[in-house]
């Protein structure tokens, strides 16, 4: 592939006629209905999410008698109420814990995991891509019993290790299907200057593979802070106490708890799913732009 | 980068040679007065692949294989959760699974999930992901903005549809404001709608993962493959159907992988939007809803462990059909090239 790409850039082929006509074409081809299919799409998927951001600023009575409506007055108590409250900043703290722990483990551990079955030739290779491959097939869902039961037998129930530990563990098989075609697309020939330059493996890992995949390494990141930050299931085994609580499980209490005061329980799982969003529109550019141009370039 | 020159002394990385020998001094083995530092390398690249894999391979039996490994043990038992299980009751957990109709009930809901979620979402992502890959203005907070639905948690989607598609919530109220209020329906207990209201939902949810996945893809395609094309004089539908979608082939067939595991996998939204009971009569119940009703809140460990057994046995069978029959030339091209 290294190959094909430098020869066309040694050897660019011959200017056509009118190259620029040619070229703006596609781009000018049905821009209003792009724009308009783009912006219903875009639509369609915010809408919701804008009923319950908006649904926080309104009164129980605007909410029960118009439900599709906007707010009128606003009104900010709901959120105040909210941001006051230590029960919500104490299950933000544990969500951020535990995904940033999870994040970093699942990274770490991935990236060297992946590096070894991309760019290593060993026998066990395939078997190890295969095992990790098949882990795709087992869910939190299947395994949580038993889990629980491991997790009790280390001590670690009603601890954010327990949650974070095997989230780890789960994080793992999409991280090295993700990774490991895109350690393999490294050109060789990057490999083989720098063990001409003396490098040895693991400085090329360090010093080559970490900077060349960083967006993979985003991508992976991302999946691994937005799964951990929605996990409810092992969340909701593992962890008894309120203290310890993550966001969603502290969504679900909280709803039930003020299932009557509907626009509280709007504002809360509002300010619940800000954190993910800003964390991914944060790093969103990494993750498409990013996978152009880093090996090319 | 020449800098680490000398410094490391890594066995058989340093072999300069001749120019030729030097760009294969990674993989093949270096001429024979070398043979020592060879074995040296050798050596120190089964310790680098032990150091770098363990972690991972360790963290992933333990908490990964081992409870699943358990499950299948405990599956064998008459068993409530307390002490060791000692009720061995052979295979006549799996034998009443397999003919209870309930289970056949939540199986097709799995099945019917599987095939729409591959239907619905499939094409519609391709269309979206070509549209969003052309140069159009805020191409990046359009990206971001589909992505929200992905990113939020399946307790909050959750909560927050149950409250708008509630009988006197906010998707009726809009249906009669707009003069359309015969269309207003109970969406999530009458059961002949609940159904397609979830894929509804599944399908707002990740359909934007689909999209991100595929012009990811799309991104991946080198730029001089299109303007080649564009120079040969190609339409802009002819270079979508001839060079983009099998170009795409790879990350098609990867999404809907995933997209099958998942559906036959399903718990969150369905156990928090329409909960145990509910989505047994409206008909969205799935083979997990049906392992946590029979199994923990029934305190049948033993019977909620063999189905688990059933649904890992049944996702594996369709995930090996699969990539034996759909995968099986991405992988060969994976493995034995070493480029993707």
């Amino acid at each position: 592939m290294g190959a094909t790409t430098t020869t066309s850039r040694m050897f660019p082929a011959p200017e056509p006629k009118a190259p620029t006509g040619r070229r703006d074409r596609p781009q000018k081809w049905g821009s209003p209905v792009t724009y308009f299919i783009a912006l219903l799409f875009v639509g369609v998927c915010i809408a919701p999410v804008l009923y319950i951001v908006l649904g926080g600023f309104r009164t129980n009575s605007q909410i029960t008698t118009e439900p599709a409506a906007l707010p009128r007055p606003w009104v900010v108590g709901n959120y105040i109420d909210i941001l006051k409250s230590t029960v919500f900043w104490g299950e933000f703290a544990n969500s951020l814990v535990v995904a940033i722990t999870s994040t970093v483990g699942i990274v770490a551990l991935g990236l060297m995991v992946s590096f070894v079955i991309a760019r290593y030739d060993f026998r066990l290779k395939g078997a190890m891509y295969s095992l990790f491959a098949a882990g795709l097939m087992f869910p939190m869902v299947i395994a949580i019993t038993p889990l629980y039961l491991v997790i009790k037998d280390l001590g670690l129930v009603d601890n954010l290790l327990g949650v974070i530990i095997p989230q780890i563990a789960f994080g793992l098989p999409t991280t090295v299907i993700i990774l490991v075609p895109f350690l393999r697309a490294i050109p060789n020939e990057i490999e083989e200057a720098a063990a001409i330059d003396g490098m040895s493996r693991l400085g090329f890992f360090f010093r080559m593979v970490v900077p060349l995949s960083l967006p993979g390494v985003v991508t992976v990141g991302i999946l691994g802070f937005v799964g951990s930050w929605n996990n409810y299931l092992l969340p909701l085994y593992v962890l008894n106490s309120q203290a310890n609580y993550t966001l969603p499980l502290g969504v679900q209490v909280f709803s039930s708890q003020y299932s009557t005061d509907t626009a509280k329980v709007l504002a809360f799982t509002s300010l619940a799913m800000l954190p993910a969003l800003i964390f991914f529109s944060v790093f969103e550019k990494r993750i498409v732009g990013g996978l152009t141009g880093a090996v090319k370039g | 980068m020449s800098d680490t020159l000398g410094t490391d002394t890594a066995g058989g990385r340093q072999s300069q040679g001749t120019p030729g020998a030097g760009d294969t001094a990674t993989s093949v083995p270096p001429a024979p007065p070398r043979a020592e530092a060879h074995r040296r390398g050798r050596a120190r690249m089964r310790l680098e692949i032990a150091v770098l894999s363990a972690p991972a391979i360790i963290m992933f039996l333990a908490f990964v294989i081992f409870p699943v490994a358990l499950a299948a043990y405990y599956g064998f038992y008459q068993w409530k959760g307390y002490g060791e299980p000692t009720d061995w009751v052979g295979l006549n957990n799996y034998k009443l699974i397999l003919t209870d109709p309930a289970f056949h009930d939540v199986l097709g809901h799995n099945g019917l999930i599987l095939v729409l979620s591959l239907v619905i979402q499939g094409p519609l992502a391709i269309v979206l992901a070509l549209l969003l890959n052309q140069k159009i203005r805020g191409r990046s907070t359009i990206r971001v903005l589909i992505f929200v639905p992905y990113i939020i948690s399946e307790v909050i989607v959750g909560t927050g549809w149950s409250l708008v598609l509630q009988s006197n919530g906010a998707v009726n109220d809009l249906l009669h404001r707009i003069g359309l209020g015969s269309l207003g329906a109970d969406w999530i207990a009458d059961p002949d709608l609940a159904i397609w209201t979830l894929m509804a939902i599944i399908t707002w949810k990740y359909i934007g993962f689909a999209v991100i996945l595929m012009l990811a893809g799309l991104q991946s395609i080198p730029d001089e493959i299109f303007e080649a094309a564009q120079i040969d004089g190609a339409s802009y539908w002819q270079i979508q159907r001839r060079i983009t979608l099998p170009l795409l082939g790879p990350t098609i067939r990867i999404w809907a992988f995933l997209s099958i595991i998942g559906s036959l996998q399903l718990f969150d939204l369905v156990y928090i939007i329409w909960g145990q009971y509910v989505s047994g009569t409206a008909g969205t119940s799935t083979m997990a809803i049906y392992m946590l009703a029979q199994g923990r809140n029934a305190g049948n460990y033993g019977y909620g462990s063999a189905v688990a057994v059933v649904m890992f046995v049944i996702s594996l069978i369709v995930a090996l059909i699969y990539q034996r029959f759909v995968l099986r030339r991405d992988l060969r091209g994976a493995v034995t090239e070493g480029t993707v």
